[in-house]
């Protein structure tokens, strides 16, 4: 019964999905007389309960999975009754129908809390917005309807289920996944509101001040679902390695790209109303490489290190959307972009002009990511299979990120509109020394690749240039806003150092050791105790214990393994960290050579960590802006309301009520 | 300078830019990219030694060994003819690497004609094989290998 109540919250859904469209087409046609046409109020309603079934749909799924109901093939196919409860859950989406649920549950959810609470916006704009956001929602209804029923019966229930792959066992896949699927998906606001805004011409400031906050509540999302990705490959994979340019990785880089670009954009326009044209260029972009994501990632045409569920036939499906969204919004874009008028104007040395200038090369990135990302599809047209990896990404896509942090150092120091270079002179000169000292220091020190030993340096200038705007400020003034821009700034040269660092400073060891054994790397002496059959829930393992003595210092037993899981039959490596604050000793344990020796793996890597603490920055400085500009409106609107309420008063007096202002 | 002006110079510069990009990708892609060879086709046609590419194929059943070094392994990668190519490896073997299943190793050929891996790398898919391929026949496993490692044919 639960299965087909969620098939139904899910056809009624796509029911509403059409009601709510027709009703926001419905607002563009306002009557002779400018009055609302009478269809339009149903809109914002049926994207509310719209919210409602499709979240409900995707809660019943999730409890079939608890429940372990092996009369549902997605279940029986997926999941098994003597696996943890957590990871029952999380197998809810760790395949494609229930990740597919997810993404439509929380495209509703999103569509339905900017009907539920966007009252800012003109009513003909949250119509067509509305509309856009129904019409991008029916097409992945009917994705899940037509082409993978989450909830399809088997004829006969299943005696036990397959299980789910070893893998995606962790808690990596209870976060990973949703944060990033919710910021695919709140991109979809962005794009719908974009496309609204430039169906009735409403491209200005207070656009922009609505939108924002879907912008930067998406980046966040994107921001920390990236960079719980990335620990997690590079703890769960046991390769030692934390972004490997695969095109699942991509995938999720390039709707950051995009989002990144346009949290800045809409940014200017919401200040300075520039950038009107551009800025919904972004936002139907960065919805496009959300889309685009989702098919490479769904459709398996790319070979991936860690693409799950791939269905190629589907594949087809999702292109066919992704064609007809994609295409449509751009041919609307070309169509109408000549009639917004041109924002206001800006010197080249300018706030704005270094925004501007970012934009461009966040642009260039992406553009070089997708190339790379997709030419091995080209090529196979033409029968030759190739991938690209590091040696293509890593230099091209540095040709444009230097020059972007070198301006990103400088550009939060600008005026808005124009600017002198002569007022920055002194800042100028400590980033260039930075930049140019702690490069020279480090390669005083030896010899290092060229790429980590720019991004040390960068990263120093980076750092010191994220806190200047705040110099010559009282800091208990400073806007909640501004803070979330120093942080973000801040975390991207965290981040960067711990890239430059592994990338310069890594050590490994690769030997097999003999029970009792001792490999030395960096000042670390790791001595192999034991090697151990041990047992979890649904899996045996082989662990070996290894007591890692720093500079002959008290002993920590790091116990990495080589697990069995038995449904599905697969084994998996476990590595083990010991984190330290300069630091993470990785080790890694392989198979048993024939003499009795055992393999083992070690990296030393300096300051890996800071990877991922950058990423938490940056997160949170997102979070900060959010706030901060949550803050501000609430007090606008607080002030609004007295103001209309004291208007009513007058109104009630009987006196002749003001004309409001526009 | 009219506002309209300088939106024509700032699409100027983002097309350029972006131009420039893809021009630089395109360029960089021709030398950088690893191209795929099938045991069978770096067996008629082997590519340049050193040259960066990669090897599919299936894991030869009975054809792993390991060396003296406990660390350096060697096995045969074949496909869908009988031509197999030897491959060595140094590290720790991916999980899911085991006789006839699918693996994809990176690398170049050397002198001697051995694959000289730097990385292998075997696909992890909750559609992992099933149990019916064992005791297969190298051409119907290479089959399932085909379907089990997305992106091969």
């Amino acid at each position: 019964m639960i299965a087909e109540i969620g098939l139904a919250a899910l056809w009624l859904a796509a029911a509403l999905a059409v009601l709510q469209m027709v009703s926001g087409a419905a607002a563009l046609r306002t009557g002779p007389a400018g009055e609302a046409n009478p269809l339009a109020i149903y809109a914002r309603p049926a994207a509310v309960v719209q919210a409602f079934l499709a979240v409900l749909a995707f809660l019943l799924l999730l409890r079939a999975f608890a429940i372990t109901d092996l009369s549902l093939k997605l279940v029986a196919s997926n999941s098994h009754s003597m696996k943890p409860l957590l990871y029952k859950l999380t197998g809810t989406w760790g395949n494609h129908e229930g990740s597919m649920l997810l993404w439509v549950g929380v495209l509703a959810a999103s569509g339905g809390l900017l009907a539920g609470f966007e009252k800012r916006l003109p009513e003909r704009t949250m119509g067509a917005t509305l509309a856009v956001q129904g019409f991008v929602a029916l097409g992945f209804y009917a994705f899940l309807l037509l082409a993978s029923n989450p909830f399809e019966r088997l004829p006969v229930p299943a005696a036990e289920g397959t299980g789910l792959n070893p893998l995606l066992q962790d808690i990596g896949l209870a976060i990973h996944p949703p944060t990033l699927y919710a910021g695919y998906v709140g991109l979809s606001v962005a794009f719908s509101l974009a496309m609204g805004a430039l169906l009735t011409r409403e491209v200005n400031p207070s656009f922009a001040r609505v939108m924002r906050p879907w912008v930067l509540g998406a980046w966040v999302l994107l921001t920390l679902g990236i960079t719980a990705g990335s620990y997690w490959a590079y703890y769960e994979l046991g390769w030692g390695g934390w972004w490997f340019w695969d095109p699942v990785e991509n995938a999720s880089l390039m709707p950051w790209l995009a989002a990144t670009a346009l949290m800045h954009s809409v940014s200017v326009l919401a200040a300075r109303d520039a950038l009107r044209t551009w800025t919904i260029m972004l936002g139907v972009l960065a919805f496009s490489m959300s889309m685009l994501g989702t098919f490479l990632v769904r459709s398996g045409v790319l070979t991936s290190v860690h693409a799950f569920a791939v269905d190629p036939e589907r594949g087809a499906f999702i292109l066919g959307l992704l064609g007809l969204y994609i295409g449509g919004a751009f041919t609307i874009f070309a169509l109408r972009a000549g009639a917004v008028a041109e924002g206001k104007r800006f010197a080249a040395l300018s706030r704005e002009g270094a925004l501007v200038f970012n934009n461009v090369m966040l642009s260039a990135i992406l553009a070089i990511v997708l190339l790379g990302t997709l030419y091995p599809l080209l090529t196979e047209a033409f029968d030759v299979r190739v991938s690209v990896g590091p040696p293509y990404f890593n230099p091209a896509s540095a040709i444009f990120a230097i020059p972007m942090l070198l301006v990103m150092a400088v550009g939060p120091l600008l005026r808005w509109k124009s600017d002198k270079p002569a007022r920055l002179q002194f800042e100028l000169a400590l980033i260039a020394a930075l930049v140019i000292g702690v490069i020279a220091l480090v390669s005083f020190f030896g010899r290092f690749p060229l790429l980590p030993l720019l991004g040390l340096g960068l990263a120093a200038a980076l750092a010191v240039a994220a806190l200047l705007p705040l110099k010559g400020r009282k800091l208990a003034r400073v806007p909640v806003a501004t803070w979330g821009m120093v942080l973000a700034h801040f975390g991207v040269a965290v981040s960067l150092f711990g890239m430059a660092c592994e990338g310069a400073f890594s050590e490994e060891k690769l030997a097999a050791v003999a029970v009792g054994g001792t490999e030395q790397i960096n000042d670390f002496a790791v001595m192999l105790d034991a090697v151990t059959p041990v047992a979890g829930p649904n899996w045996t393992a082989i662990e070996a214990s290894l007591a890692v003595r720093q500079d002959g210092g008290e002993p920590v037993i790091l116990t990495p393994q080589a697990r069995n899981f038995w449904s599905p039959p697969q084994s998996t490596s476990e590595s083990a960290l010991l984190t330290k604050w300069n630091g993470q000793l990785y080790a890694v344990i392989g198979n048993q050579a024939e003499d009795g020796r055992w393999q083992i793996r070690i990296w030393w890597k300096p300051f890996v960590t800071f990877i991922w603490y950058g990423g938490l920055l940056i997160g949170l400085g997102g979070i900060l802006a959010i706030a901060g500009r949550v803050k501000v409106d609430v007090t606008r609107r607080r002030a609004a309301s007295k103001g209309d309420q004291r208007r009513a008063d007058l109104e009630a007096l009987g006196a002749v009520a003001p004309q409001p202002a526009e | 300078m009219k506002a309209k002006h300088q939106r024509l110079i700032l699409v100027i510069i983002a097309l350029l830019a972006i131009a420039g990009a893809g021009l630089l990708a395109a360029w960089s892609l021709r030398n950088q990219a690893n191209y795929f060879y099938l045991p069978e086709q770096m067996a008629s046609d082997p590519p340049e030694v050193g040259q960066a590419v990669r090897l599919g194929g299936m894991v030869k059943a009975g054809s792993i060994k390991t060396e003296a070094d406990g660390v350096t392994v060697n096995f045969l990668v074949t496909g869908n003819t009988p031509d197999a190519i030897p491959v060595r490896y140094s590290g720790i073997l991916p999980d899911l690497f085991v006789e006839n299943s699918g693996v994809v190793a990176e690398g170049s050929l050397g002198p001697d004609g051995v694959f000289l891996a730097t990385n292998l790398l075997a696909k992890h898919d909750e559609n992992y094989v099933p149990k019916e391929l064992e005791g297969m026949g190298t051409e119907q496993a290479a089959k399932m290998a085909a379907d089990t490692t997305v992106g091969l044919k």
